[in-house]
Parts: C-alpha cells; structure tokens; sequence
C-alpha cells in the first residue's frame, strides 16, 4: 500500500504523517505528479488560507493532477474547502471537484453572532453516510479548527452543527472523500476513519 | 454540539515535565511523552507544553519533546515559552504542534500576532495573558507574572483578538494557585467581548470551579495543572461530574 501526502504551501502535513504511520502505513510527502498517480491513496491535507494555497496549486500545476486522480483521495480541512467550487476566502474559485459547493465564513451563514470564530474544539458528527465512518457511531466527536465551511450539500457525508446552522462536516463525491475536521487529532475516532479510507474497498 | 474543553497543563525543563504526578501507570514519572499519552488516553482534549527552559541547548530539547509527542499522541497540543519569532513557530510547527502560545513576545512585539496569523493562519495563535487586578484595573504581566506593563486585560484581549489571535488564554494572577475558584467576571467579559474563544487558566480546587468556569465564566475551555498533575481531579470523574451539570462535554 502506497500513500501519498500531497506536498503544497499548507501546514499541519507533519501531523497527517503521524496519524498514517499509527495506523500501520508509511507515507511519503510529495508533489511529483506521477508519484501523486502511481499512490494507492493520496491524502490532501493541510491548514491555510485558500488564496494563497489554490494559486500555488495552480502554479505548480498540482490543481490538475489532483482532479485527475483516480485512485480514493482523502482531502482534510482546508482540503476539503479547496475540492469545492468556490472559497468566499480570498474570493477563490477552487478545484470543482465537488461542483457548485460555495466554501463561506460562519459569519454569513449566521444571523448576528451566535458563537466564536474559529470554530475550535471537538464537536459532535451525525447523519453519516460514507465506509469512511464503518464503526464510527452518530454523535462521536472529532476535531475541528476552521473559520470557513462548506454548506450542505449533495456530496454531504457527515453534518456537523455550530452556531445554529449545519454544515458539512464530510463530502463524498466518487473516489474524492473529505473532512472539515482533522481525522489525525480527533484520538481513537479519527484513527478509525484514517484505517478506513486505507482499507477501502474501491471499483 | 460543540464541547467545553479541558486542557491539563504540563511545565517542562530540559524536556521533562517539572511538577511531580501520582500516576500509577506511567513507567517513568517526569516524561512528557508519556504523560501526554497518559492524559490523552484519560479523556483530555488537549494539551498545552509550557517551556521553562533558559537555555538554547533546554530550546533543542523542547523541539525533540515536541517530535516525539506529535509522533505519539492523537489529539491538538499548544507548546508556549521561548517564542520570540517567526522561525520559533517555525520550527515548533515543523516539529508537531498544532498551536503556539505567545505571552511575553506578544507584548513587547504585538506585530508578531499579525505576522504568525499571516504566515500559519489565526488557528495556530495563541495569545496567553497574565494580569493581576489592582483596584479594578487588570495589568498584564510580562516574564511569568515577574514584570509590570502598561497595559489593561480587556484592551489587550481586543488588541490581540483584532490582530488576528486565534484563541486568549487567560490566567488570572490572583487566582492561580489559589485553588479557590477561577476569575469569572473577568472571563465572561472577555468571553463577551471578543469573537475569539477563551480559555480560563488559574485557580482550579475543585470540580463546581470548572462548572463555575464555563456557566459564570462563558469559558470555552478550562486549562489547570496541579489537580490533574497530583491526581486530586482525575480527568473521567471531571468530564462525568460536567456532564451531570448539563455541560457538553466529550466523553
């Protein structure tokens, strides 16, 4: 089983490569593009601003391969903001891997000022639907830190609710799987899901 | 629904943990890795390592601590001390942290807050505050409480918060230690105030004080040390006691 991390201007990566190898694999960090096609999975992690990332991902002409890819990709926090449409962050069209999904700040999604921003800490996951989550119970808590979410949506795997307002917590579309919170910090529950998305069985 | 948290607190020198523990399952008392793991395992939600180390060789062995820590243990962890500049984030964030706590830095550069938000974004940025009360006025501290500044809590909070903080922790001085309870006036007018979340540090005795801490305090978290470090509040009995008050807590 190969594993790839993409490589790009993001932090948090060191964490992911953690995370993996306690679930029994190791990972390498790259952004040759054919390492990122001969993986068997590929993980696009990352915290971050989506301007500044997305336009590296351009330059580098990573934002192709990654929408290329065929084998189960796994996109995490700001990864799963940038596999959307669209980032009110910056004003950033992203990849379009998830079509029409409109990243937003809570503040729009919300009327006056319900809760903090960032969104930090554990906050409970519910209406799951994805292998992601085989032997993750409804209500389990993971770990989330982001100011910016994607609304629900067709591609809406988990929701999560804060402020009032649910958003989408996981997304599927095909192979492209992704979290809003961060499988790597969320202790045994995100474990599961990382030894998941390595054990799926894919067509 | 997103849970209150609660965040031992671990001071190390030359890479071990400072303050004695009674926790009968650690191999070797005074290891952080392992007390980390320890906490972890017991339900903490997060972790905070304070450096206390002087010196550059003590600064290499924090790193090497911070490594072996982020290699080990599954859930977010903040390290503080020593943080003077970017490549000192740099190189914690490379190691594995996921947050940094500025204190002393802060106040004397509070640009550094804009530059550490634009470079690895507001969530890594945590802007810890320590201040006494005199007659009603709440003056920070720089160096551990040991010098006076100019400054006022509230007007620093809002400063920190506009600058692109992620996240204040505040230890009150005149509670910390104390064990009577946490300053929660003080906490809910930050907690009101600001659009950042508020972790209330400094004066921990008994379970109702972090009750205390988070309905009075609007607290979004509660850091201590010494109960958890000396067993007085094992952290299950803790998170069972806050969610028989009604508190969200994650068990």
């Amino acid at each position: 089983m190969k594993v790839a991390i993409v490589k790009y201007n993001a932090g948090n990566i060191r964490s992911v490569v953690n995370a993996l190898r306690r679930v029994g694999v190791d990972p390498c960090v790259t952004d040759d593009p054919e390492e990122l096609r001969r993986a068997d999975r590929v993980v696009f992690p990352g915290q971050g601003e989506a301007a500044g990332t997305m336009a590296y991902l351009r330059e580098s002409g990573l934002s192709a391969v990654i929408r290329s890819l065929t084998q189960p990709v796994l996109g995490i926090c700001i990864g799963q903001q940038l596999l959307c449409e669209h980032s009110a962050e910056g004003d950033t069209p992203c990849l379009g891997v998830f079509p029409g999904t409109q990243v937003q700040h809570f503040a729009e999604l919300w009327p006056g000022a319900p809760a903090k921003v960032p969104h930090i800490g554990w906050n409970t996951i519910r209406n799951l639907s994805s292998p992601l989550f085989d032997g993750v119970r409804e209500g389990d808590f993971v770990y989330f830190i982001h100011s910016y979410c994607a609304p629900l949506s067709p591609y809406t795997t988990a929701t999560t609710e804060y402020g009032g307002v649910k958003f989408s917590a996981a997304m599927r579309r095909g192979s492209f799987y992704a979290t809003q919170f961060h499988p790597e910090k969320s202790g045994a529950v995100g474990e599961r899901m990382l030894h998941n998305f390595i054990h799926l069985c894919h067509d | 629904m997103l849970a209150k948290r609660i965040i031992p607190c671990l001071d190390v020198k030359d890479g071990r943990t400072v303050k004695g523990t009674n926790f009968v399952s650690l191999r070797e008392a005074g290891d952080p890795v392992e007390l980390a793991r320890a906490y972890s395992e017991q339900g903490a939600d997060e972790l905070v390592f304070l450096d206390i180390t002087a010196s550059h060789e003590g600064r290499k062995t924090f790193t090497n601590m911070v490594s072996r820590v982020a290699e080990e243990v599954s859930i977010p962890f903040t390290v503080g001390g020593g943080i003077h500049e970017l490549a000192d984030v740099a190189r914690l964030l490379d190691a594995g942290a996921d947050k940094v706590s500025l204190n002393s830095a802060a106040l004397r550069r509070p640009e550094l807050i804009d530059e550490i938000a634009a470079h690895f974004g507001s969530q890594v940025c945590v802007v810890a505050i320590d201040a006494h009360c005199e007659d009603g006025f709440w003056r920070c501290f720089l160096n551990g409480g040991r010098v006076p500044t100019e400054r006022e809590l509230f007007a620093w909070a809002r400063e920190a918060n506009d600058r692109g903080a992620g996240e204040i922790l505040f230890t009150s001085m005149d509670h910390d230690g104390v064990k009577q309870g946490f300053a929660n006036s003080a906490l809910a007018r930050l907690s009101r105030e600001l659009s950042i979340p508020i972790i209330a540090s400094g004066g921990a005795g008994n379970m109702q004080h972090f009750a205390d801490a988070f309905r009075q305090g609007l607290a979004d978290a509660a850091l201590a040390a010494s109960v958890f470090h000396f067993g007085e509040i094992p952290i299950p009995t803790l998170k069972h006691y806050l969610q028989q008050q009604g508190i969200s807590i994650r068990i």
